[in-house]
């Protein structure tokens, strides 16, 4: 199934264009940005278990990446993707005890140097490492739900931040996509159900859907390549969120984007294979 | 080439291997559960030194609590909504040495009951006869709980019942009648409350009364007004209750000084407890808040200090739901304990229990969570929890109960519930935004936990070994030895459901000490002194409660467990008054009563 990584396949995070004047690396805009959201949501409202955990997560993810990195590439990586992954696990896991953290970042990282096709890894890391531990320890576990408070205020500064942050890395096509599929479907669940549309909205208000939008079905490492094919992959998400949601699945993003982001690579890979064995032939 | 292909089988294997570790992991805690599995009484007796045999109905107790029927704009949720009110306390109200249970009821129109203990292992419903039943006509509100606290002390306990509706204050009149002195005592008219508690915070010899409010004071459930009554936030909320604290000026009468006082807080209490946690000799208040920060308040007999987050108990929010003491590591420190929610796979909050970190004490106290480590993290939708030394083996236990709505078996709330819970303040407040229930269950069914303190720093769960079985919808839980054998009955009350009775058998080989104080420069009853106990080597203390729990007070008479030993060196007493008394060598198995020196 595994064929030999590539070091940028491994480590590349989301790539934001370079301001003039502005000196500094891309690669380290998205970390910075949900660092920001972190520290905004745990000084203001308290949102971590503990500082300890979320530290735990980020060390444990890329210390992984390191050991990994050594031996599949003889070299130390560049940490900045195994980073978020590390911060995404600390803020979004949920749970009193300190192993699922620790097993949850590690998982992460692995699954991109073992559930690997044609040299790709197909499952964003974080989403990979949270949807397996929420199927398999549903009693330890859980995803943060609730929200940042009650002022509306951070939520305004991390959309709009979050938005500008992505247009720069030329993904909002993705985030917007899927933020107007998940409001279609909606009011369709509201139709169908006959519950409040506000109760079918309200989910998309919480912070689970802010890192999410942002950082988890934007990964470019485990997302399709031509902007259309994005923009149907991320309503797909939506649409499937769409069913598990009829099913009372709670956290039916984390499902939905773990089912549609690899089907749709393995897709793309399949694509790339055919139009190669094509131009072989045709060269031959 | 080789080693690379090496690398990655192996890197697979673990992968694999990590996988599987929850299930391992799952595996090997049920195996160790021995507690899980149901035993004979004797066995259970045998292996954890306590048995519980439910009695209520053999006792001649046959209270069912009901639950109220809000305004109709809330039909769709009723079952969440009124989803409080069955409360249990327990008082001597008729000084004859047995303990009473005081009920409370919430239909409209429903009465509370006062079970009178006859002595003969029986009970008896005198709340009729002695004016305290009919207490939740329509348009006055029904009842949430009551505690009982001598605040004239003229050594009969009174009642302060509480609910969501006007308070009521009514004297006991030599434990032959109850009088309302509800407008005299300058009780508001109208408050949404959840908890009180009886404790003499100025150390002047006259009861104090703290009152939580959950909803706001300004709604009346039955007549709303808007829809927008919900919580703003489930984590966050502060669109809760106000707090009071009743300030006794003796004569009967009372002033509300709470703001005047420094506690001054909308969050949406559930439970309260008071505590000399410093060693001040004034009583520390802990409020447990649903939807949000616990809240403690050091008290310098003259202000409070809300010092929650500086103490480490009041910065992550949860739901908080109970607050009890307890020295549970017999170490003359009180832990915090405060219930919360837990659901597989939606919402795992855990429990906490709160320790004083090594090394801090006074103003610099602070907490660490502990419960996960000592194991009396889990335990579902949790509610009422108590501290008792249930098997006599001289070191606390946990008796917790939970459930929240038991309908249909089959069909969950809890994804409608986590998606409006999880919303912006706009959407959650509003219960209209609230799918309907449609008979569905949240948390229901649920295990209880009788968690065993095995006295090195680990709590068991022994529950389902020794019968403590039931699967209703618990809420308050009150201990006290009910038939005068040296042993801590349990006592739980169900929302919707039948009064629970758990008689406790406990192995002989265990002894016990118990003490009764009576104050004289101190409040009577003695709320708020301590019996810190020596022997040997050990030490524990406890504190004379006026209400802890949720909606619950146990009986005011301490209870020791002594595991095999026959020999107390000393008890300490300390009055609120100040004043310290020992009482050297204390018999064992028996009541010592106790009276503050002059």
């Amino acid at each position: 199934m595994s064929q030999s990584p590539r070091e940028s396949a491994i480590t590349t995070p989301l790539e934001v264009g370079k301001p003039r004047g502005f000196r500094l690396d891309p690669r380290y805009v998205a970390p910075l940005f949900i660092t920001f959201i972190l520290l905004v949501g745990h000084l203001s409202y308290g949102i971590l278990e503990s500082y300890d955990k979320t530290a735990l997560a980020i060390a444990s993810a890329i210390v992984t990446e390191l050991v990994l990195g050594r031996i599949f590439f003889g070299k130390w990586l560049n940490l900045a993707s195994a980073y978020i992954t590390g911060i995404s696990v600390g803020i979004l896991v949920r749970s009193p005890a300190y192993w699922p953290f620790l097993l949850c970042s590690v998982i992460s990282i692995m699954s991109k140097y073992v559930l690997r096709v044609k040299g790709r890894h197909i499952w964003n890391p974080s989403n990979f490492g949270i949807a397996v531990l929420l199927f398999l320890a549903p009693e330890t576990m859980a995803v943060l739900s609730i929200q940042w408070g009650n002022n509306l205020l951070p939520i305004v500064v991390i959309w709009a931040l979050g938005s500008i942050i992505i247009w720069r890395a030329r993904r909002f096509h993705i985030s917007a996509t899927y933020v107007v599929s998940f409001f279609l479907f909606a009011f369709l669940r509201s139709w169908i159900t006959g519950h409040p549309w506000q109760a079918e909205v309200a989910p998309i208000t919480g912070p689970m859907y802010q890192l999410f939008v942002f950082f988890m079905i934007t990964d470019p490492k485990t997302t399709v390549r031509s902007r259309m094919a994005q923009c149907v992959v991320a309503f797909c998400v939506a649409f499937v969120e769409f069913l598990l949601r009829l099913n009372q699945i709670v956290y039916a993003p984390i499902y939905a984007l773990f089912l549609v982001g690899p089907a749709a690579n393995l897709i793309e890979i399949w694509l790339d294979s055919r139009r190669e064995k094509g131009v072989v032939s045709v060269t031959a | 080439m080789r080693s690379g292909r090496l690398a990655k089988i192996v890197l697979a294997a673990v992968f694999v291997a990590l996988l599987a570790t929850p299930l391992v992991r799952k595996r090997w805690a049920a195996h160790r559960q021995d507690g899980k599995l149901k035993l004979e009484a004797s066995q259970a007796l045998t292996r954890y030194g306590l048995h519980f045999q439910e009695v209520a109905q053999a006792s001649g107790i046959t209270f069912v609590h009901q639950a109220p029927t809000l305004d109709h704009k809330l039909k769709h949720i009723m079952p969440q909504v009124a989803s409080m009110g069955a409360g249990a306390s327990v008082v001597d109200f008729d000084r004859d040495g047995w303990q009473d249970i005081y009920l409370t009821n919430s239909g409209e129109g429903s009465k509370n009951c006062l079970y009178r203990n006859l002595g003969d292992g029986g009970f008896k419903d005198v709340a009729g006869e002695l004016g305290i039943a009919d207490v939740n006509q329509v348009g006055t509100g029904v009842s949430m709980g009551a505690v009982w606290g001598d605040y004239d002390n003229d050594g009969y306990e009174d009642l302060f019942l509480y609910k969501w509706g006007r308070p009521e204050l009514f004297h006991n009149d030599g434990g032959r009648s109850f009088t309302p002195v509800t407008e005299q005592a300058g009780l508001p008219a109208w408050v949404n409350a959840n908890t009180a508690i009886w404790f003499d915070y100025d150390s002047d010899g006259q009861l104090d009364l703290f009152m939580g409010g959950y909803y706001s004071e300004a709604i009346d459930l039955w007549h709303l007004q808007t829809t927008k009554m919900m919580p703003e936030s489930f984590e966050y909320a502060k669109n809760g209750g106000r707090k009071y604290l009743f300030h006794n000026l003796g004569g009967g009468k009372f002033e509300e000084v709470s703001s005047k006082l420094g506690i001054d807080s909308r969050r949406w209490a559930l439970a309260a407890a008071a505590g000399d946690l410093r060693g001040t000799g004034h009583q520390d208040l802990f409020i447990a808040n649903d939807y949000g920060i616990s809240e403690l308040y050091f008290n310098d007999g003259k202000q409070f200090h809300e010092v929650g987050e500086q103490t480490g108990v009041g910065f992550t929010p949860k739901s908080g739901m109970t607050a009890a003491f307890g020295d549970i590591l017999n170490q003359g420190k009180y832990a915090i304990y405060v219930s919360n929610i837990s659901e597989d796979g939606v919402l795992i909050q855990g429990n906490n229990l709160w320790l004083p970190r090594e090394g801090t004490s006074g103003d610099d106290l602070r907490y660490d969570n502990l419960a996960r480590a000592l194991g009396v993290e889990m335990g579902g939708w949790s509610w009422g929890m108590q501290f008792g030394d249930l098997n006599n083996d001289g070191t606390l236990d946990v008796y917790l109960t939970n459930g929240y709505v038991s309908a249909d078996r089959n069909k969950s709330y809890w994804y409608d519930f986590s998606k409006v819970a999880g919303g912006n303040s706009t959407i959650i407040s509003d219960a209209a935004n609230w799918p309907a229930m449609e008979g569905r269950s949240l948390s229901g069914y649920q295990q209880k936990r009788v968690w065993l303190n095995d006295g090195a720093g680990k709590f068991n769960d022994v529950a389902q070994a020794v019968g403590a079985t039931d699967t209703y919808d618990g809420r308050s839980v009150a201990l006290a030895d009910l038939w005068n054998r040296g042993v801590l009955d349990v006592i739980v009350t169900n929302q919707r459901g039948p009064l629970l009775i758990y008689k406790n058998t406990v192995t002989p080989e265990n002894k016990w000490i118990d003490f009764e104080l009576e104050g004289t420069a101190s409040n009577r009853g003695a709320l708020g002194a301590e019996v810190k106990l020596f022997w040997s080597g050990r030490q524990q203390v406890q504190t004379v409660s006026g209400g802890s729990g949720f909606c619950s007070q146990n009986q005011r008479r301490l209870h020791f467990g002594l595991g095999k030993n026959t020999q107390i060196e000393k008890a300490v007493v300390r009055w609120p008054s100040g004043k310290t008394q020992t009482v050297e060598n204390p018999a064992i198995g028996q009541v010592n009563k106790v009276k503050e020196a002059a």
